[in-house]
Order: structure tokens, then C-alpha cells, then sequence
């Protein structure tokens, strides 16, 4: 085995769902402090894949790395901060008890949970909205807290669905700046979407169809290796080079 | 600790949703009140036509309570027919001919029996009648109330952890959850302990209602009484979140209802079966319901003690064992490890 450097890593997995294959062969290879954009359609396989990698689903064939473990391990599930497309939220309790209920999952002190509340929430700009009820929320704030909760025990790696489904401009540049921010710090963040200018803003893109990776690499050299102006063009080209 | 964090969690969902927790304590007790005026009423007095009949015949009837209408041919054809009264009574020489309305089976008994009680003779020897367990006059509430209360509390704790680990299922809170350290085991002991709490709650207030309240009679001890409640409502919680790990949405909780409830109610004790076939009979042995309702019967009703329901108590400790087991490694359909 060589020298592992890489903080994730996707080694020839596959997914069936039954007889139905939603993922094929995928090798991915993340280095530690970047942020990996999967770009793809819906229903092409993004959630799956990051699924995987969270631990939560295991690949029918092939392995997956995260800090050079394999996973799944319940142990290393601390080191992941996991955002759904859904928002995971208890809509009975107020933005506080879910934040406090989840930081307690992760064997947070009191003391420390209290700080780290404050922070997220300052973060995601919420703070004047704690002790409300979940269920008064709008889809927006749903979002933010969501990602508030992912950010709570401070993981080293990152792991977002669509993160900024349903948040305006202002806010999303609020929060691709923290997800920077992190990034420098040293945390890896895998961020997933299908809104194209996001995608610019990442460290390496990788685009998937139909549960196939079709093409890694900084958002620049795939735009160059296919000769277009925009990601757009480039999604295009290799989606008609794949048929 | 994780597994209080997730029973923690559920309380506070249960504080703040006050209408579930009052519906939860309130409906099982409204439903046990409304069948206690149900069934405790006083015994049924028939009414009876007459349109010939010895006097001393119709005195005795009286004399039993009977509502005694006198008629003749044609109008008494007339009040059975638009259901005034129960039967009529025709004396042709000496041999009395009654014919019923026919519609209630109980009320048909009734006029036979109060009919032969007033042909019998007078001079007869009355015997002298003892109870071993109940009492004379023990009203049909009292024979059945225990199983109602064991069944109420399975059935309201049942819908309760169904639903609601459901909407964790549903809404991705289990995913969310399955996405942090926790242990299978913490997510499905965090969720019994929490509801247990509650539902320990609930079924000491229902059993203690039925008791002091609607006046089931009672002659064994309390304590017991609560620990079958409670045994109830831990393998109805657990029996909720297996069943909902299956179902994919609230109608198919339901119809698991149809499935795993009905059927119970059957063989647990409502209905005599002593008249089934033995196989059928021995359907029951394999429900938690009949194990429940014989054993508090057994506790109330006769007021037995530890030796005579130390075995109900030790089968529902396995079912309820057996099913938190089940529940665990069922999880693992949403996560492997």
C-alpha cells in the first residue's frame, strides 16, 4: 500500500440498490484542507456517493478511506459534520434544544456547547432566533440551522448536501466565506449542488452522470482540457461525450 | 451519555407538544368511562304484551321487574311489529304461547328466562348460592374491565411510538441521526426510556382510574396491576417502532393495526372461546395481549398472587426483551454498523 496523503479517498466503488446500479467505479482522492464540489443532475447519484463517504450507507464493492480508516467506523463518525438535503430537524423543540441535543450526541461539555452554540448561530446569522420553536422557521432558516448543527462539534471534515438550497445571495456569500475559512483551518469540506456558479468557488470539481464520476479536477483545468468558457459548457461536453 | 441525550430529547418533545400528552392521558380514559355507562347498566327489563294470561301469571311477572302491557289480538300485533315490546303472551287453554319480536338475542333470553320463572312452582327449594372469585349481581365491566385496561394501554402507547418514530423515519432525523456516533442500541433504549417514562405515567393513571374512579372491582394488589400496565406499555413501544421501521407511511402503520391488533383483542379474554376449536384456542398462547389480560384478570378479578402470575410475567419480560433485540438489528436496514 502506498504512503497514504489524502484525507478521503474513494477506491472502486460501486452501489447497487437491488438489481439497480446507481454508482459505478467511482475513485475519488481528496487531499486534507480543500473543498470538493460533486456537481451533477438530481437522481444522479451525488447523495449516494456522499452517503458512502459519511458512513451512513456502505458501497457493495470497493472501499472507502477517511483519515486513513476505513469506513464504515463508528468512531470516525465524530470526525464527520453531515448535512442532509432534508432538514433533519426536531420541529417540536426550539433551534437551541436541537443544537444542544445534537452537541450532546458528540459528547460536548456544557460549557463548551454553550460557546459553540453561540457561534454557529452567529455564523449562520440566527442568533436572535434561538429560543423559537423549529416548526415556526421558514425553509431558509430550516437550512441554516441545519448547517449550524453540521458545524456544532467543529469536524474535520464537512460533509454538505446542497447546503444553500433556498438561501439568499447575501447569506450563501456569508456562508461560502466561513466554508473558506474553514478550509484554511484545515478542515475538508465536500460540498454537493447543482447551481453552476458555486461550483466555481470550490478547490476541485467533480462532476457526476448517472452514477459515473465523468470528470475530476480544479474547476479551471476541466474548463481548459474541454476547451469551454463556462462549467456549463464543460457539463455539456462531457454529458454528450458520455452518450 | 448519549442514550439520556435521546430520552431527554423525547420528553422535551413531549413537553412541548401538550395536546399529544392531555389526548394520550384523556383519550384512554374518556373511551374506559363511556363502556363503564355502557356496561354497568341494571339488568334489562323486558316488556311484555299480554293478551291473555291468568292473573297469577302476570302478578309473577310483575313481580320480577317485567313491564307488563295488556293488549288485545290485533294491537299487540301491532306493537311487536313497530318493536314496543319484546313478546307477547297468549294463554289458549292453559298452554301459554309467546312470540317474540326476535331482533336482540339478549332480550329474547330475557322474556324466556323471566317467562319460566313465572311458571315455576312456588313450593320450590331454593338453593344457596356462593361465589369463589366476583360477587352477585357483578357487572359484565367488571368481568372485562381488566382486559380493557390492558388493552388501551397497548394499543395508545402502541400508536404513540409508531407514529412517531415514523416521523423521525420520514422527516430524516433518523438519518441525521445514524450520521452521528451513536450506537443502534443508544437510539432505540434512548427512545424506550423516554417514552417509557411517559407511558409508565399514563398507565398508572389509567389503571388507577379504573380502579378508584369507575370502580372495576379489584380485590388483588395495585402493585401488581402495575407492573403488568407497565410490562404493556414497554412491548407496545417497542412492538410501535419495529412495526413503523417497516411501514413506509402513517396508512400502512394502520393497516399494521388491522394485523397485529384486532386479532389480539379477539383472543385475549373479550370474546369466551371456550367454544373454539382447542388449536384455535391455543392461537392466543402466542399473543402478548392474552398473557396481559389473563393476568390481570387473575390479579383483580380473583386476586391472585405472585406464584400464579410469575409466568405471564416472565413470558412478557421475553417478548419485550425480544423485541428491543429485533428493533436493533432491524435498524440496521438504515445503517450497518
Amino acid at each position: 500500500m502506498k504512503l497514504n496523503s489524502s484525507c478521503i479517498k474513494v477506491e472502486h466503488a460501486n452501489k447497487c440498490f437491488g438489481k439497480n446500479q446507481v454508482l459505478f467505479d467511482i475513485n475519488l482522492d481528496i487531499p486534507y484542507s480543500q473543498i470538493l464540489c460533486l456537481l451533477g443532475p438530481s437522481g444522479s447519484g451525488k447523495t449516494t456517493l456522499i452517503k458512502l463517504i459519511a458512513g451512513i450507507d456502505v458501497p457493495t464493492s470497493g472501499e472507502v478511506y477517511l483519515l486513513d480508516e476505513k469506513m464504515p467506523k463508528l468512531s470516525m463518525m465524530s470526525k464527520i459534520g453531515y448535512m442532509a438535503q432534508a432538514d433533519a430537524l426536531y420541529g417540536a423543540l426550539t433551534a437551541e434544544e436541537n443544537l444542544r441535543f445534537f452537541a450532546s450526541l458528540y459528547n460536548i461539555s456544557k460549557v463548551k456547547q454553550k460557546q459553540r452554540i453561540y457561534e454557529v448561530m452567529e455564523l449562520v446569522n440566527l442568533s436572535n432566533d434561538l429560543k423559537k420553536q423549529v416548526k415556526q422557521y421558514s425553509g431558509g432558516m430550516k437550512r441554516r440551522l441545519s448547517l449550524a448543527i453540521a458545524l456544532i462539534h467543529e469536524p474535520p471534515i464537512l460533509i454538505l448536501d446542497e447546503p444553500t438550497v433556498g438561501i439568499d445571495p447575501l447569506l450563501r456569500k456569508t456562508i461560502w466565506d466561513e466554508l473558506y475559512k474553514s478550509r484554511d483551518a484545515g478542515t475538508t469540506i465536500i460540498v454537493t449542488t447543482h447551481v453552476m456558479d458555486e461550483v466555481e468557488k470550490c478547490d476541485e470539481l467533480g462532476m457526476i452522470r448517472e452514477g459515473k464520476l465523468i470528470a475530476i479536477g480544479s474547476p479551471n483545468d476541466i474548463k481548459r482540457a474541454t476547451s469551454s468558457n463556462t462549467i456549463e459548457e464543460a457539463f455539456l461536453y462531457y454529458g454528450g461525450a458520455s452518450q | 451519555m448519549k442514550m439520556r441525550a435521546v430520552m431527554m430529547r423525547i420528553l422535551l418533545q413531549l413537553k412541548h407538544d401538550k395536546r399529544t400528552m392531555v389526548l394520550m392521558i384523556f383519550a384512554p380514559i374518556l373511551v374506559l368511562t363511556m363502556m363503564s355507562f355502557i356496561f354497568n347498566g341494571s339488568d334489562y327489563h323486558p316488556k311484555i304484551g299480554i293478551i291473555n294470561a291468568p292473573m297469577s301469571f302476570v302478578n309473577k311477572l310483575e313481580d320480577s321487574d317485567a313491564k307488563v302491557i295488556r293488549y288485545d289480538e290485533n294491537t299487540s300485533y301491532e306493537a311487536l311489529k313497530r318493536s314496543k315490546i319484546d313478546a307477547m303472551i297468549n294463554f289458549k287453554s292453559g298452554i301459554p304461547q309467546i312470540e317474540l319480536e326476535g331482533s336482540d338475542p339478549a332480550k329474547n333470553n330475557a322474556v324466556l328466562v323471566l317467562v319460566q320463572k313465572a311458571m315455576q312452582q312456588t313450593t320450590q327449594i331454593v338453593p344457596e348460592i356462593t361465589y369463589l372469585y366476583g360477587y352477585e349481581n357483578m357487572s359484565s365491566f367488571d368481568n372485562f374491565g381488566p382486559i380493557l385496561i390492558g388493552f388501551f394501554v397497548f394499543f395508545f402507547v402502541f400508536l404513540i411510538s409508531a407514529f412517531s418514530f415514523l416521523g423521525e423515519l420520514t422527516s430524516g432525523t433518523l438519518e441525521r441521526l445514524l450520521s452521528t456516533p451513536l450506537h443502534r442500541w443508544e437510539i432505540i433504549m434512548g427512545y424506550i426510556l423516554g417514552f417509557g417514562v411517559f407511558t409508565i405515567i399514563q398507565s398508572a393513571l389509567i389503571a388507577w382510574y379504573s380502579i378508584h374512579v369507575l370502580k372495576i372491582m379489584m380485590v388483588g394488589s395495585f402493585g401488581f396491576v402495575l407492573l403488568i400496565t407497565i410490562l404493556t406499555a414497554l412491548i407496545a413501544l417497542s412492538l410501535g417502532t419495529l412495526i413503523s421501521i417497516f411501514a413506509d407511511n402513517e396508512l400502512q402503520v394502520i393497516q399494521f393495526i388491522q394485523i397485529i391488533l384486532v386479532p389480539q383483542v379477539f383472543f385475549s379474554g373479550l370474546f369466551d372461546l371456550s367454544t373454539m376449536a382447542p388449536w384455535l384456542q391455543a392461537i392466543g398462547r402466542f399473543m402478548p395481549l392474552w398473557y396481559i389480560a389473563d393476568a390481570l384478570r387473575n390479579i383483580m378479578i380473583r386476586g391472585k398472587g405472585w406464584s400464579d402470575i410469575a409466568m405471564n410475567v416472565l413470558i412478557l419480560t421475553i417478548i419485550c426483551v425480544f423485541l428491543v433485540i429485533a428493533n436493533i438489528l432491524t435498524l440496521k436496514k438504515y445503517r450497518k454498523i
